[in-house]
């Protein structure tokens, strides 16, 4: 049972729903206002419902941001250009949202017809005024003190459809909460908690189909990616994403290694009508920095997946890492791009390279390094890059680039379609890896290693680089002072928006990397940004400190 | 995954949440007796000299510690030397269970529990690492090698010290404040940073009492008037700086208004070879150091 601390009153119910009909009858007119911009939107919409249709056509919307990415491709682009690179310079803060949680606030809200819905750390939610920043209600998920989050209380935010949104929660749930007052409408458990299993991505909503993967590679879980009923929170199918005995694949986990091989899904996937495929990536096998015990490829470890989202069947993989010994998880967002005939997914993968995959089959077509590798020096027949032996963690300690935070991580990169670069937080620092041996126990900590910091003269730094998916090669770079844990949003105003570790909030012109504007948000931005507009007005939003942060032309 | 354990340690520590008041009672009321509890059941190591428990123990050290106490314990860029007998935050096993498993306020050291270090250690977990702290610790103390009292002569008067290191109160602002470095940093990294200071701080000196990196970087700028100034970096971002010049004045700039703006991990302290500061007197400041910061300030 769960409990919602803020918004339970009956008061504060009155006040939502005096503030949904206001918004209700406002909307009309700002929808009209908005079509008088100079943007290009469809006709407005009666009802506040995300249909499945909606949702397939999320450009035809630009003002609203309406999944994790933004569009099912995982473009986070946004075709909004009232703010560009002739008046981002005069950008200014309209509102901050203070969520009051601690730790790392990692979400990309959603925006649907003026309201915004977000997450915060603790698996906070809460629904918003877009114009003000105003709560209308908010939801905190009760959790347990024996919860395993490996790497801070985050969440990255929620999918909607319907009059619902779904939050996936670090106690193992998948809750659905109606969209207008906050209320659970469902709460499903999808695993036991204490053995390690926890959700810190948005879901993905295909259809009526509510998509989760699941984190927990730091506890010797075995990972899954499922799917949920989004009416009544049935589950529908679910994906190990460790093969079990007599499935292909299985015989790439030494002995029983492949019950605890970890192997999550811990970032949000992608989805391609064309051929009703959806495509995610899973992180490290376990434990993370320590092969011996679990010989083999270790499937699908460090891996792309198409999957069909009606049943979960497996269509194809990719695997990027082979017998990880690093922790390069391959949870990046795998984006789909197009270029006339070939349909493919870019990824810049924690482990250096930039790969380009055929997604019509999974065939790899390009692996290009963007960051310094170390761990990998050959390439197999295919062009897949493979690891060295000499790379392998030792008692004593051996240096590897990238380091165990990887040459990026789990922030988005995005594509701009306008420029036809894919845009990429690099970091560059490497670590010593050395060896920890450590047993197995349901629940506990199982990584077998540990890393540090290597001792060069030169400091960790980190880079927004613009990449050419058709060569792999670099565009342009803009360095970071160190190394950076804010996403990519590019826009159609000419512009990509990225964060620093030092608080700074930049927009940068998408052609040529100059800064153009900056805001300091007095804390580091852990997050990637989105935009959105109502009244006709565009709003760029990002989470900084334990604040969500909106944006806007004067 | 262990997607963020560094920046974990470099940033913000998580700001308390605002409750309601009555709530606030009862969520204090509740952490007073369970922290009662909790003391009374964890002050005394279960484990105390096993040598099996030292060795999981130093496998839990090495996997959540040592990134920042380094793979011995002997202090890293950024944590200090456990093997001291003498720690800054208390020796006891009740307030090393405490400053492991809740962190310690004002420091960069995190609690060991979900969302601080790595990926959480259970209360046997750190009374492991606690038990294999006790196995490396060494029981002399370090001071006695050297003449504490000629070193803190030297420390303000020949070698120059105290023109810009503060110890308790008194000195220069410009290099870090030694006042607690004795009780947390190795002989050997003391002896290293008076021989090569540029080397440490190629990896950065942090303060423990700063929730940001400052590594003394040495800075040089000219003003848009074509004033130049040298001096080390209190902090900076990719748009400005804040510095201290080398007579301890503070500057605030925008680098873009700069004419120019160099940075370099040369330290602007002097090298003390041999020459400079014989083995002897080296010794001898050390000790001053150690003792200094060992008596918890007063000197």
């Amino acid at each position: 049972m769960k409990t919602r601390s803020m918004s339970a009153g009956s008061k504060s119910r009155f006040l939502a729903a005096l503030v949904m009909t206001v918004l209700g009858t406002a909307k009309a007119l700002c929808v009209v206002a908005f079509a008088a911009a100079t943007l290009s939107l469809s006709p407005p919409r009666a009802s506040a419902q995300v249909s499945a249709e909606r949702l397939l056509n999320s450009s035809k919307e630009p003002q609203n941001w309406l999944m994790y990415s933004g569009d099912y491709a995982g473009h986070r682009f946004s075709a909004l250009n009232q703010i560009n690179v002739a008046n981002v310079a005069t950008l200014v803060p309209k509102w901050a949202y203070q969520t009051m949680a601690g730790g790392k606030f990692e979400a990309t809200p959603l925006v649907v017809d003026g309201i915004l819905y977000g997450t915060g750390q603790d698996d906070r939610v809460y629904a918003l005024d877009a114009r003000s920043g105003r709560p209308i209600w908010q939801y905190q998920q009760t959790l347990p003190a024996d919860i395993r989050p490996c790497c801070g209380r985050v969440n990255r935010g929620l999918a909607i459809f319907g009059d619902k949104v779904f939050v996936a929660t670090l106690d193992a749930h998948v809750v659905a909460l109606d969209s207008k007052t906050g209320n659970v409408v469902w709460d499903a458990t999808a695993a036991e908690h204490a053995k390690g299993y926890s959700f810190t991505l948005a879901p993905l909503v295909i259809k009526n189909l509510v998509l989760v993967g699941v984190s927990g590679g730091e506890y010797g879980i075995r990972g899954f990616i499922e799917a949920y009923d989004a009416a009544t929170g049935a589950r529908k199918w679910r994906f190990y994403t460790i093969p079990g005995p007599g499935e292909p694949g299985h015989d790439s986990w030494e002995g029983d290694s492949w019950k605890i091989g970890g192997s999550p899904a811990w970032i949000t996937g992608t989805y391609d009508p064309a051929t009703n495929t959806t495509f995610w990536t899973t992180g490290n096998p376990s434990p993370s920095n320590r092969g011996e015990g679990r010989a083999g490829d270790n499937l699908y470890s460090n891996s792309l997946l198409a999957l069909d989202p009606a049943t979960g069947k497996l269509k194809w993989h990719f695997q990027f890492t082979q017998h990880d010994e690093h922790d390069y998880d391959a949870t990046q967002v795998p984006v789909m791009i197009d270029d006339g005939e070939r349909k493919w997914i870019a990824q810049a993968n924690r482990n250096g390279f930039f790969y380009v995959v055929d997604r019509t089959n999974g065939k790899l077509i390009s692996a290009t390094s963007y960051a310094k590798v170390s761990w990998s020096t050959s390439k197999d027949a295919n062009g897949r890059p493979v690891p060295d032996k000499a790379g392998s963690p030792t008692p004593e300690g051996n240096r590897v680039c990238p380091g165990a935070l990887g040459a990026t991580n789990w922030m988005s990169p995005t594509y701009d379609p306008q420029t036809k670069l894919f845009y990429v937080t690099a970091r560059e620092q490497c670590d010593i890896f050395a060896t920890a041996p450590q047993p197995y126990e349901a629940g506990h900590a199982y990584y077998g290693s540990a890393y540090f910091p290597n001792d060069e003269t030169q400091p960790f730094w980190g880079a927004l680089r613009a990449l050419d998916p058709a060569t792999g090669k670099l565009k342009w770079e803009w360095k970071h002072s160190s190394p950076a844990w804010a996403g990519v949003l590019s826009t159609a105003g000419g512009l990509v928006f990225t964060g620093d570790a030092e608080g700074n909030f930049i927009a940068l012109e998408a052609a040529s990397g100059k800064v153009l504007w900056h805001f300091q948000c007095g804390a580091s931005v852990f997050a990637s940004p989105m935009s959105f507009a109502i009244d006709g007005k565009q709003y760029v939003a990002v989470a900084a400190g334990s604040a969500l942060f909106a944006f806007g032309l004067p | 995954m262990f997607a963020l354990r560094r920046d974990v340690l470099l940033k913000f520590s998580p700001k308390p949440q605002k409750r309601l008041a009555i709530a606030a009672g009862i969520i204090v009321l509740a952490l007073l007796s369970a922290g009662g509890l909790r003391l009374e059941a964890q002050e005394k190591n279960p484990y105390a000299g096993d040598a099996k428990v030292a060795k999981l123990g130093e496998y839990q050290f090495r996997s959540n510690c040592a990134f920042c106490h380094g793979l011995g314990a002997q202090g890293g860029g950024r944590g200090p030397d456990l093997t001291r007998a003498q720690k800054h935050h208390g020796n006891t096993d009740a307030e090393l269970f405490h400053n492991i498993h809740d962190g310690i306020a004002g420091t960069a050291m995190p609690a060991a529990t979900n969302g601080g270090i790595g990926v959480g250690m259970s209360d046997e977990e750190i009374w492991q690492v606690i038990t294999y702290i006790r196995s490396v610790e060494k029981k002399a103390s370090a001071a006695e090698t050297g003449d504490a009292a000629h070193g803190k002569e030297l420390f303000y008067g020949a070698t120059g010290c105290g023109t810009c290191h503060m110890m308790n109160g008194k000195g220069g602002r410009l290099g870090p404040d030694l006042s607690s470095t004795g009780a947390s940093r190795s002989v050997e990294y003391l002896t290293e940073s008076l021989r090569n200071p540029s080397k440490r701080l190629a990896q950065g000196i942090s303060e423990p009492l700063k929730d940001f990196s400052q590594e003394y970087e040495t800075v040089t700028v000219v003003t848009s008037d074509g004033t130049k100034l040298q001096g080390v970096v209190l902090n900076e971002d990719s748009f400005t700086v804040q510095m201290l010049d080398t007579r301890e004045q503070l500057h605030a700039f925008e680098k873009s208004k700069l004419r120019s703006y160099v940075k370099t991990r040369e330290s602007l302290m002097p090298a003390y070879d041999a020459k400079a500061l014989p083995e002897k007197e080296l010794k001898d400041i050390i000790a001053f150091l150690l003792a200094a910061s060992e008596k918890g300030g007063g000197q």
